[in-house]
């Protein structure tokens, strides 16, 4: 019976094309705009994962990477000087703006990180060498940058290449190195220099200490040594893990907590929320509206199948699995489609796109759901149906 | 579950049924008390509104009663419970409707194997039988068709086929020939006619068309949810003037 459950299904072209369009809608929508969301919070915590460290240590009262409440220079020696604490180093990060040859300026988000141990210098080069940093007036800058910060961006034969020159409020950066890094929330490409230099390309201000970047000694968590740089140095402590949903560990965690500042302080969350909803809205009014008169149009026909034998049970059983059948598809369209545009925003690094696992079953379960309600208004109407209605015509 | 042989098919004994409450009650049969037997053909007959559908909806198990019995082969409908009857249906009985109602999304073959997939015949077994059951109705080659690419007729024999593909001991047809002009309803009837003189089975037609009485082995007319007249049709006992 199942199988003439689905012969009916599939001899019913165009419904079938409208329920299975239904559900490729929503899904599309709800996954790639969940990753899109998803991939806007990532790049909130950009600099955290550009500047690797277990360990922040940043003023009392900030609450997300962004914030660069300013701290003594002091309070590197404040760090060092905690038991658990295996090595600190200082790391400057501000927003920068950068005079190109032909007098334009672009913004960047400029890293100072400390000149001895090149603590929090980018993991990945993809030309050049890291320790050229220590030249004067050397600049290490991100892929980004080499298309943002060259005359004409679309022409890759005038890209910014190692030994070019450019200003940082006019003073001479040199590029020695390119690296790969993750995109700033704010958009600018990631420029890193060491500390002092940093403070020199920067307007002055009496304190500019951003953070302080630790780890712990071995055999002793992360946590750990965080917990005890709060207690003893009075300043905030955050571990460099991966974003949780964990609460307890969450206030600890700095992408959580940066995530977090973003999703209760921005309209972020409210305005991909509202898309995801509509995408669920319009899916299940399209969906159960398309498969309730698919019922009702084969009402005749079910009432036949009654009538000669056919139990509740299994006109109940033919109509999920034609539903489900059709969520599954709906799914499967709608999960390529979203790979496609995630290949291709990958490809162009923009629109921010990153898909958590929970996203793909969160989503099957919504599109399940919405399945299961229109094949719930077809039962609860074929139910209804006295086998003797369909001597009546 | 098959029903246990009697001599008489179908046994029904002061059937009453009524629709509505208070005021808009409607008693639909006041009594009724009919026979059908064994490898005969049962006609029900009489005009629009007089019970007939209402009369074969409660023989076919798809109706409950008011009061009265209901005896199928021996199985009392009227003391069974729905699923007992939702069973008994799917053994017992084949159903031919007015308009066919064939699935037109499925094959002939499909179609035709519908009541052995509801007995839970896997899908080829179920296939293989339609087609041969097919084969006697003269549409062998046509299996693989769709009803819309059917005559009337042709699309009225695969419903006989389907409610024949189970081996059925009772068969109700509403208005069989009603859709059919007067050579295809010919040949359906001719068909009834072979299909219905098998020994343990049965067949009760509804009909309004007086061109197929002559198919019918006993004539029941009812009128106002009665049976006022009950005639056996046989050589020395033809079809009285008004069923002409």
């Amino acid at each position: 019976m199942l199988r003439l459950a689905l012969k009916m299904l599939f001899g019913d072209t165009l419904k079938y094309a409208m329920l299975v369009a239904g559900l490729f809608f929503a899904t599309f929508l709800m996954a790639q705009q969940s990753a899109v969301f998803c991939g806007l919070m990532n790049w909130t915590t950009a600099t955290i994962k550009n500047v690797p460290a277990p360990i922040w240590v940043v003023e009392s009262k900030v609450e997300q990477v962004n914030e660069t409440n300013p701290m003594r220079d002091t309070d590197v020696g404040l760090v060092r000087s905690v038991d658990s604490v295996a090595w600190a180093s200082p790391i400057y990060s501000g927003i920068q703006r950068v005079r190109l040859a032909n007098g334009a300026f672009k913004v960047i988000q400029l890293i100072g990180i400390d000149p001895t141990t090149l603590a929090g210098a980018p993991a990945e080069m993809i030309e050049g060498r890291l320790e050229d940093l220590r030249l004067p007036n050397t600049v290490i800058i991100d892929d980004l940058a080499v298309e943002r910060l060259s005359l004409t961006p679309k022409d890759k034969k005038t890209h910014i290449k190692v030994g070019d020159l450019f200003e940082i409020n006019d003073l001479e950066a040199r590029v020695v190195g390119i690296t790969r890094a993750m995109r700033s929330f704010t958009g600018g490409p990631y420029v890193w220099t060491t500390y002092e230099r940093a403070l020199q390309y920067s307007p002055p201000s009496r304190k500019m200490l951003c953070a302080v970047i630790a780890a712990p000694k071995p055999g002793i968590t992360a946590e750990a040594a965080a917990a005890e740089i709060e207690r003893t140095t009075g300043l905030r402590a955050f571990v460099n893990t991966s974003f949780t949903m964990d609460a307890k560990a969450g206030a600890r965690e700095f992408n959580t907590s940066t995530v977090w500042f973003y999703i209760e302080n921005t309209g972020i969350p409210i305005s991909f929320g509202i898309t995801v909803i509509v995408g669920l809205i319009v899916g299940m009014a399209i969906s159960c509206q398309t498969f309730y008169s698919f019922v009702v149009e084969n009402m005749k026909h079910l009432g036949a199948l009654k009538a000669m034998g056919a139990s509740n049970g299994i006109l109940c059983l033919m109509l999920l699995v034609q539903s489900l059948t059709v969520g599954v598809v709906g799914f499967g369209l709608g999960m390529m489609a979203t790979a496609g545009f995630a290949f291709g925003a990958m490809a162009k690094q923009q629109p921010p796109f990153y898909m958590p696992w929970a996203v793909l079953p969160c989503v099957f379960v919504v599109i399940v759901g919405i399945c299961m309600l229109a094949a719930l208004l077809g039962i609860w109407r074929v139910s209804r149906y006295e086998p003797a209605m369909v001597f009546r015509g | 579950m098959k029903a246990d042989p009697t001599k008489h098919a179908v046994k029904i004994d002061g059937i009453v049924k009524s629709f509505g409450d208070g005021e808009s009650k409607l008693k639909v049969l006041k009594g009724i008390h009919l026979e059908a037997e064994d490898g005969r053909i049962l006609m029900l007959v009489g005009p629009s509104g007089c019970g007939k559908t209402t009369l074969i909806s409660i023989i076919a198990g798809t109706m409950d009663t008011d009061e009265g019995t209901i005896d199928v082969f021996g199985s009392p409908l009227h003391s069974m419970k729905k699923s007992a009857i939702t069973k008994f249906r799917a053994d017992n009985i084949g159903f031919i409707f007015q308009s066919f109602n064939l699935i037109p999304t499925l094959d002939c073959a499909e179609n035709v194997s519908v009541p052995l997939l509801i007995q839970g015949v896997p899908w080829n077994a179920a296939q293989k039988k339609a087609r041969a059951i097919l084969e006697k109705v003269g549409l062998g080659d046509r299996w693989h068709h769709r009803p819309n690419q059917l005559s009337g007729g042709q699309q009225q024999r695969v419903a006989i086929a389907r409610a024949m593909v189970h081996e059925p001991r009772l068969i109700i047809c509403d208005e069989p020939t009603a859709a059919l002009d007067a050579k295809s309803g010919a040949l359906v009837m001719e068909l009834f006619h072979d299909v219905a003189r098998v020994p343990g089975r049965a067949v009760i037609i509804v009909t309004h068309d007086n061109r197929i009485f002559k198919y019918a082995d006993r004539i029941a007319s009812m009128n106002d949810g009665q049976i006022v007249e009950v005639h056996e049709v046989d050589d020395s006992n033809p079809l009285p003037e008004f069923h002409h």
